[in-house]
């Protein structure tokens, strides 16, 4: 590739992104005018979301039987344990990557 | 009210496993650009501007292949599209920033969306500094991180192996926290089960896109058939 075209080929993976995050501010520009459907839509998706990132994280070890793959999940119950205990962010995010980390090092 | 810098050191606070988590792997970015054989400009700037990293990722591997421009925007408006389900969840809350809404839209990473949805903002701060400054740190976080990896490359030892697992269990926390504050969990639970349902099916590339469809319409048709089948919080 050129030098133009790869700036072209960037600048359009930027108007890709951005068109994904600007499009629904821009046709829901006003409050008043925006569906009760699409408000309501809103309110119901964000803690499907964080369920579905927490899967986006484990995306490349589910379903493969490696150490890496028991390793995270092993830190992953962990992480959820100790929040469920402590509830203190810092800790439960401190242990279980200690923990993650420990596992892939010295086993 | 708190002035700028207790603002400041809040947002700051609330990044803080961003930072660790953005720095490793905007660093692990910018590494492997640079043994692509691109020079530090392009990582640096590559992250100033997509900003996603996925689609950098993807990006990287595109820019030696074959020129084919419709192609590359095909294929990011997929892997991002997620964002717009981001940005319909943040309509109200980015709603009146003022100035502040573009960068608070251009900056909305998986990380940070999660992070702005998540934190639950004292009464003595202005939220919208909060999201403001939460959103540019993290930025600020994946340059740096997509800089030195461009810089130094594989220079750089990075001889803590697992560091990135930070994402995950900030993840995991927020998941948590919004699981116990509440009152219906018919959302987190169906976000948690489909997504890994149809990551079994249809494997990690489009597992996403194609589970927050789904749910859009799960949604309709609940909405449908209930009139409005729950109250939110």
């Amino acid at each position: 590739m050129t030098l133009t075209e790869q700036i072209i080929t960037i600048a359009m993976a930027v108007i890709g992104t951005m068109a994904t995050r600007f499009l629904p501010f821009l046709v829901f520009s006003n409050s008043e005018r925006t569906p009760v459907f699409i408000k309501r839509l809103g309110d119901f998706l964000p803690p499907a979301i964080l369920g579905i990132l927490v899967v986006y994280c484990y995306k490349d070890v589910l379903f493969t039987a490696s150490s890496t793959a028991l390793f995270s999940l092993v830190a992953g119950l962990v992480t959820l344990a100790v929040h469920l205990w402590r509830r203190n962010m810092f800790l439960s995010i401190f242990v279980g990557t200690a923990c993650y980390v420990l596992l892939c090092n010295f086993l | 009210m708190a002035n700028r810098k207790e603002t400041f050191l809040f947002a700051f606070r609330k990044s803080l496993p961003i930072m660790t988590g953005f720095l490793f792997l905007g660093m692990t970015y910018g590494i492997y650009m640079n043994q692509q054989g691109f020079n530090f400009l392009y990582p640096t700037l590559m992250a100033l501007t997509i900003y996603g990293g996925s689609v950098e990722f993807i990006i990287a591997n595109l820019l030696t292949k074959a020129f084919d421009p419709w192609a590359v925007l095909i294929v990011t408006l997929i892997v991002s599209s997620r964002h717009l389900f981001y940005a319909i969840s943040m309509l109200d809350r980015y709603g009146n920033t003022g100035w502040r809404k573009p960068f608070l839209i251009f900056g909305m990473s998986d990380e940070t969306f999660s992070l702005n949805y998540s934190t639950k903002v004292p009464l003595e701060f202005d939220k919208k500094k909060v999201m403001f400054t939460i959103t540019i740190l993290n930025q600020i976080y994946w340059v740096s991180g997509a800089c030195l990896g461009g810089l130094f490359g594989s220079l750089i030892a990075i001889n803590v192996k697992g560091l990135s697992f930070v994402m995950t269990a900030l993840f995991i926390v927020m998941m948590t926290d919004q699981f116990l504050r509440e009152d219906h969990h018919f959302s987190s639970l169906t976000g948690l089960f489909l997504s890994l349902g149809i990551l079994a099916v249809t494997g990690k590339t489009y597992f996403m896109p194609i589970t927050l469809f789904l749910l859009v319409v799960i949604f309709a048709i609940l909405e449908k058939r209930k009139e409005r089948f729950y109250d939110f919080d």
